[in-house]
């Protein structure tokens, strides 16, 4: 905001409030209220606005209080947004960043949930970036931010809260990452784990925990969900040989599935065992602590999946 | 002596309007010296404008012979388009939706009058004629319609995506009401940059009753955003007549606290007067809604007949009693601004015009292969796209 006059932010709370999970906070009397605007609870209106204002020019940032909000307002984000440049044949084009809390908070119930990175990665002209540590939060922003193209900037309430160890270089003003190259966290030879947001925090604890059994796990945070990183997948896949999925969303048609689907296309030889898929299960989020806790993945299912890919666990009945 | 007339006509013209860019090239005027005089006359509109919380213009419009004629001229020109629109779709050279325009000329006409090509336009997917009152050029919209190389969106878009980002014509909109918050969108970019520009923003009666439109007319109200909603009310919502999908179908009255003009959109300069005080009143205070009186002769697009929800006799009716070209016809000929043979003529060339573009058009070739992957995004360097079968077409974005 400071480098460039035309980016503006608009959502709930963003403003006064400071921010309804403190993001935006002290932004208003920085850049003041024309920069800094709070809106009605209306989505398809102010969405709607935010898309028409990148159609002229401005570069705007619209926040959804969460994604799950973004279902009122996803017509502009798809059919005015994402599809115009394509449409106008490169007249109209819309640098515009859609960003929010995505997926699971704690005990907020199925209709504030959702993960919605498999929905909007859907959409060829979008582009959908899950930041998972600060680094990645502040160089991700940035690119989407600077990007020409319609950014979907999918955070997590839960991370909000984390802390990370950052660099000198992170903490430069022209620090920036590339958008469509995923991370490799940790390096590993036997089994590579792929994740995104939440997920690689507890990605990177299951490894830690089959290290201690021997099993030395690659995780690769995506950061990219659209473009997806497949180079840097498939080129982990040929290196360990097997592969597990984790995301917190729902399973059916999931980002693992796409992962599945461009490793057996590119890579199928190099695989010694079937993908494993771990994702939130197949229901509407329960509210009940202990049931909530069954609906997302945890650290002990990224673990057993990891061991089933090595041919290392006891078989097990496959219902509950 | 035609090309005398015709500098002097090109002058005037620049000299009368603000913007830069030309319209829709000139006809060659007739050597007689059809009037191009720009000495003003004043015409009363056909009706009084209806007014809700705002003091209506006055009902007494100023126009000069030169611009009566450039109003005949291009709403001809427009009619005549839609009409050979019709006849390509038949002949299946332009597949899928087609909506014509043919009836709501004077919105389009006395619209632009009224504003600078540095204002801006969106609408809905009723658009071919929007984008030739900005500019827009025949050959580039027939090639669009028949989804050619040099059709005006290089044949991606097609009938519901005609843009001209350079006259701030921004669309061409398929979802009804979506353009409604775009528009307030480009309104808030307007106030932003401080350009002293307005956004007229077209909607239909079907379209009146979007909640999304109520939401960006209470944001647009509460930031004091430069944007006139237009309602073209043409009183069906495709099939649906007004009386049966609104409860009042008084649109506009129904921004409630925004000032709203009804407005006769069969009277070119009533369209043209409305305008103009709509631009000064959004500069002020804020947003406006007109609601344009019009018609369309053509069913809601090409797959309905237009007949099954409304009579011939209505149709006809409105044609006889209303038709905007008519009207300025008769206002030319009254004044004695030109004959009915020198009009006659210029219809002639009209049509001679439109053909040719239509010819034109038909000579441009389909897009390249290539461009099916041009324009996903604008900064697509090194990302990968695929084909149906990726196996088979699996590419690099340029």
């Amino acid at each position: 905001m400071s480098a460039d006059p035309s980016v503006f932010l608009m959502g709930e709370e963003v403003g006064e409030y400071q921010g309804a999970y403190k993001i935006s906070k002290g932004l208003l009397d920085k850049y003041g209220p024309d920069r800094v605007l709070d809106t009605p609870i209306t989505e398809a209106g102010f969405t709607g606005i935010g898309v028409g204002a990148a159609y002229h020019g401005l570069r705007p940032i619209v926040e959804f209080m969460t994604f799950n909000f973004s279902m009122q307002a996803i017509d502009h984000i798809i059919n005015s947004a994402a599809k115009s440049n394509y449409m106008s044949a490169g007249q109209i084009s819309v640098p515009i960043v859609f960003r929010g809390p995505n997926g699971a908070a704690a005990g907020v119930g199925a209709q504030h949930s959702q993960c919605y990175a498999a929905w909007y990665a859907h959409v060829p002209g979008l582009k959908v970036l899950a930041p998972y540590s600060a680094e990645d939060a502040r160089g991700l922003l940035k690119a989407a931010i600077r990007d020409p193209d319609p950014v979907v900037f999918l955070e997590n309430e839960l991370l909000y809260g984390e802390s990370f160890p950052v660099s000198a270089e992170v903490l430069d003003s022209s620090f920036c990452l590339p958008i469509g190259k995923a991370k490799i966290e940790r390096q590993g030879k036997d089994v590579t784990i792929t994740a995104f947001s939440k997920m690689v925090g507890y990605a990177l604890q299951a490894a830690d925990i089959l290290a201690k059994e021997g099993i030395s796990a690659e995780v690769i945070n995506l950061r990219s969900i659209r473009p997806l990183d497949r180079a840097a997948i498939n080129a982990s896949v040929r290196k360990t040989n097997r592969l597990v999925t984790v995301e917190e969303g729902f399973p059916q048609h999931g980002i693992g599935a796409e992962i599945c689907m461009s490793v057996v296309e590119d890579s199928f030889a190099y695989l010694d065992a079937p993908v494993e898929r771990i994702a939130g299960a197949d229901v509407p989020m329960p509210y009940a602590a202990n049931l909530e806790r069954m609906a997302v993945p945890q650290v002990d299912d990224i673990v057993r999946a990891a061991k089933r890919a090595c041919y290392r666990t006891v078989p097990m009945a496959a219902t509950a | 002596m035609a090309a005398a007339i015709l500098r002097r006509v090109t002058h005037t013209t620049a000299a009368a309007a603000a913007a830069a860019t030309p319209r829709v090239s000139p006809l060659p005027l007739l050597a007689r010296g059809i009037s191009d005089s720009t000495d003003t006359i004043t015409v009363e509109t056909s009706v009084p404008f209806m007014n809700h919380i705002v003091d209506p213009p006055s009902r007494s419009v100023t126009t000069t012979p030169h611009e009566l004629l450039t109003f005949f001229r291009d709403m001809s020109v427009m009619r005549r388009s839609e009409i050979a629109a019709d006849s390509l779709y038949k002949s299946k050279l332009i597949r899928g939706f087609c909506h014509l325009y043919d009836g709501q000329e004077a919105v389009a006409v006395g619209m632009e009058a009224a504003i600078t090509r540095r204002d801006a336009i969106i609408t809905a997917y009723r658009d071919h004629c929007l984008y030739l009152a900005r500019g827009g050029d025949l050959v580039s919209a027939f090639a669009e319609l028949m989804g050619r190389r040099d059709g005006c969106s290089r044949g991606k878009g097609g009938s519901m995506h005609f843009y001209k980002r350079d006259a701030n014509f921004f669309g061409g909109h398929g979802i009804v009401g979506a353009q409604v918050p775009l528009g307030c969108g480009i309104a808030f970019a307007q106030r932003y940059r401080k350009e002293g520009t307005v956004t007229f923003d077209l909607y239909g009666d079907g379209a009146a009753n979007q909640g999304q439109l109520f939401e960006a007319l209470n944001m647009a109200a509460l930031w004091k955003l430069p944007v006139i909603l237009v309602c073209e009310n043409n009183h069906y919502g495709m099939g649906t007549a007004e009386w049966k999908a609104s409860k009042s179908p008084a649109y506009y009255k129904r921004g409630d606290y925004v000032p709203g003009l009804k407005v006769d959109g069969m009277d070119v300069l009533a369209v043209k007067q409305a305008c103009k005080f709509a631009k000064d009143h959004a500069l002020e205070n804020g947003p406006i809604i007109l609601e344009m009186d019009t018609y369309r002769y053509h069913g809601h697009s090409m797959s309905d007949p237009g007949s099954t929800y409304r009579t011939r006799d209505e149709i006809a009716g409105i044609r006889q009693e209303r038709d905007p070209i008519e009207r300025v016809k008769k206002l030319i000929l009254a004044h004695d601004f030109a004959t009915a043979q020198e009009l006659k003529d210029m219809e002639k060339e009209i049509r001679k015009q439109v053909d040719d573009a239509i010819a034109k058009a038909k000579e441009s070739p389909m897009p390249d292969a290539s461009e099916l992957f041009t324009n996903v995004y604008v900064n697509d360097c090194g990302l990968e796209s695929f084909g149906v079968d990726r196996k088979v077409l699996r590419t690099v974005l340029p």
